[in-house]
């Protein structure tokens, strides 16, 4: 289990240092920042003197060597857009970004297993049908779609909820949160929704195809031939058998959720992450862009060690063979 | 039927179809059959002749389309085929236990055996948690897992195949039921574990005095463990009887021709015996006696009336050719549904 953590690690560093290197191509592929932050009428003097500056004039590995450096402290120098650190622009973003995440992704499994189960256990059953009918509008329904429908029917048409921005927000220990006021979790309705509606639908079709698979094996026809009560073969034998799968792609969604929460954050005017990223894209902001570049792959990283070790709790046969021991 | 006492399991007369989108396939037909208490039933025929299916609608498993259409199934006095569901829940494990073909795959890889085992006897026994404990280390032991206090607490895959098998005969075994359906039990294991797998099977079931409906197309296990024999044929039965007299004096051509291809050791032959040709698919079984095209002493009467089982011998046989001189015996009805 340890060296197999450590190999991981490793492996996770090699993608960190791959995704920097992408990263820091921005600065010098797209565009030229110097001619971006000086005004039109700069002399040659002071682009040179701007270049020096900002060290552009140096070797290609020294600045990377720099970047990286730079990065691992949390430092990603200054939006060139908003004058102020980046990485106090994303601090200061995260937590909105995180809790619509969080949100929709609760969402996302707490109705996404169930109806799984339903839809899985009760094959037949119209309301299966309806279900599985109507998931296939959330696989292919793209998601700013979704947004401006919700928005149009419950934001204009009913009233009933605000139809953009974070409503209001709280500090805790430096966390702006939108859980403690009704405001902040109105505001956070119509926008997990539409995070959600994807991943809920695919964790749906997913958990109902596992549980039908898991159905016909010989274990569970075995469990039945036992006596032991529906229920216990259903949820203590079936779903157990279901869950390997379906955390791998819940950990990978949950990266999803967090990187394109891009587009939900501007159909809502969301002030998180995702939005100050497009923000930057329009503003050739590269420092916020390779900032949250590699924050978004630090995330998937760290997601994908935790699905891996996740896998050593429910599946017994990797705790086994991953170290070795047994003997039999 | 040799003992005079109450049969433990009586099948009158059982059907069972599979509704399809071409049409409604009858997998057993008309099956009849008894097994005593403590006795050991060998149920033998070709893949798809309705042995296993025969199992499952016993235990009330059958998944649709398949569905028992006819006839009755009684355990005990008591008829079990159109008890409620949760009422045959409880009869399984309890009074009928079941063993599976592979025991690779019949154990759930995420738990251990000993939840395994203390989850079953739970559902079945007033016992806690340390009682059931108790009992699983008990079974463990009794099937031969050696250090079962140790083993008990591990995962299937860190046991081998036979050791596996013996796991799952703790599991059937682990409410005392009277009656076990074994379906194929030693045909996923190594040729030199099958032995030390039936004989552990024929033994705890003679201690238990639990009887045995094994389900198999191994006649050596059947000669050495059963003590009747009944023969499947495109779902019906062709032959019941004694083991020894059915395969030592087999009555209908059938049993003959699959007695006749068990190899015997010390006898020379150029080539096994073979029957030509090959079962009826169910959608197309033959009007008549279902193994007339096949068989080598077919007369008119064969292609045009079904036989029922009938005294042949120390056996009872579906054959005409045992029908006593010229009368039909009482019973037997011509063939009226037509099949395609």
């Amino acid at each position: 289990m340890i060296a197999f953590v450590i190999r991981r690690l490793l492996q996770g560093v090699l993608v960190m240092l791959v995704v920097g290197f992408i990263a820091f191509s921005l600065f010098n592929f797209v565009g030229d920042p110097v001619s971006l932050m000086l005004p039109p009428e700069a002399t040659q003097a002071d682009r040179q003197a701007m270049r020096e500056n900002l060290g552009l004039d140096r070797p290609f590995y020294v600045q990377f060597a720099t970047f990286i450096g730079n990065a691992v402290q949390g430092n990603f120098g200054i939006s060139l857009r908003l004058g102020r650190p980046v990485s106090a622009l994303l601090v200061e973003r995260m937590p909105a970004t995180l809790e619509l995440a969080f949100v929709a992704a609760s969402l996302a499994l707490l109705v996404g297993i169930p109806l799984g189960v339903y839809t899985g256990l009760n094959r037949n059953a119209w309301l299966s049908r309806f279900f599985l009918a109507a998931s296939l509008i959330g696989v292919s329904l793209p998601t700013f779609l979704i947004g401006i429908f919700l928005i149009l029917i419950f934001a204009v048409w009913l009233g009933w909820l605000p139809s953009f921005g974070r409503g209001d927000t709280m500090m805790v220990g430096g966390w702006s949160t939108g859980f403690l006021s009704t405001s902040g979790l109105r505001a956070l309705i119509l926008p997990s929704i539409t995070l959600g509606l994807f991943q809920l639908t695919l964790i749906m079709r997913l958990v109902r195809s596992e549980m039908l698979e898991v159905l016909r094996t010989d274990y569970i026809k075995f469990a039945r031939a036992r006596g032991l009560t529906n229920r216990a073969v259903n949820f203590g034998h079936a779903l157990k058998n279901t869950l390997v799968p379906v955390i791998t792609i819940t950990g990978l969604q949950l990266g999803a959720i967090i990187a394109f929460a891009i587009i939900t954050e501007t159909v809502f005017q969301w002030p998180g992450m995702g939005l100050l990223f497009i923000q930057a894209v329009q503003f050739a902001d590269i420092p916020v862009m390779a900032a949250y570049l590699c924050l978004i792959g630090f995330i998937f990283v760290v997601i994908n060690l935790v699905v891996d070790m996740l896998y050593y709790f429910v599946d017994p046969r990797l705790r086994i063979d991953g170290t070795a021991a047994g003997g039999h | 039927m040799s003992t005079s006492s109450r049969p433990l399991l009586e099948v009158r007369n059982l059907r069972v179809e599979f509704n399809t989108r071409r049409g409604t396939l009858t997998a057993i037909d008309d099956v009849s059959f008894e097994i005593a208490p403590g006795e050991v039933l060998g149920l033998v025929g070709e893949s798809g002749a309705g042995k296993s299916i025969t199992g499952t609608a016993i235990i009330g498993l059958l998944e649709p389309p398949g569905r028992v259409a006819g006839g009755e199934i009684h355990l005990d006095g008591q008829r079990i085929d159109t008890l409620p569901a949760e009422q045959m829940r409880r009869i399984r494990g309890r009074q009928i236990g079941a063993i599976f073909q592979d025991p690779l795959t019949s154990l759930n890889p995420l738990y251990t055996i000993g939840r395994q085992i203390t989850e079953t006897i739970q559902t079945h026994l007033p016992m806690n948690a340390r009682q059931a404990r108790e009992r699983a280390v008990a079974l463990l032991k009794e099937v031969g897992i050696p250090a079962a206090e140790r083993r008990i607490d591990h995962y299937p895959h860190q046991f081998s195949g036979g050791m596996r098998q013996r796991v799952v005969i703790a599991l059937a075994l682990c409410a005392n039921p009277r009656l076990i359906i074994a379906d194929e039990p030693t045909t996923a294991l190594d040729v030199s574990i099958q032995a030390q797998i039936i004989q552990l099977l024929k033994k705890l079931c003679r201690d238990h005095g639990t009887a045995v409906m094994l389900v198999t197309h191994d006649m050596g296990v059947i000669a050495e463990t059963a003590d009747r024999v009944a023969v499947m044929y495109a779902g019906r039965l062709a032959e019941i009887g004694p083991v020894q007299e059915v395969i030592h004096h087999p009555k209908h051509p059938y049993s003959v021709g699959l007695m006749g291809s068990i190899p015997a050791i010390g006898q020379e032959v150029e080539r096994l015996p073979q029957i030509e040709g090959s079962m009826p698919r169910l959608d197309a079984i033959p009007r008549g006696c279902a193994y007339n095209p096949r068989c080598p002493d077919v007369f008119e009467r064969c292609r045009t009336q079904r036989p029922n089982l009938m005294p042949a011998g120390a056996t009872r046989a579906a054959c005409w050719l045992h029908a006593r001189d010229g009368e039909a015996s009482p019973g037997n009805r011509a063939e009226d549904s037509a099949h395609a």
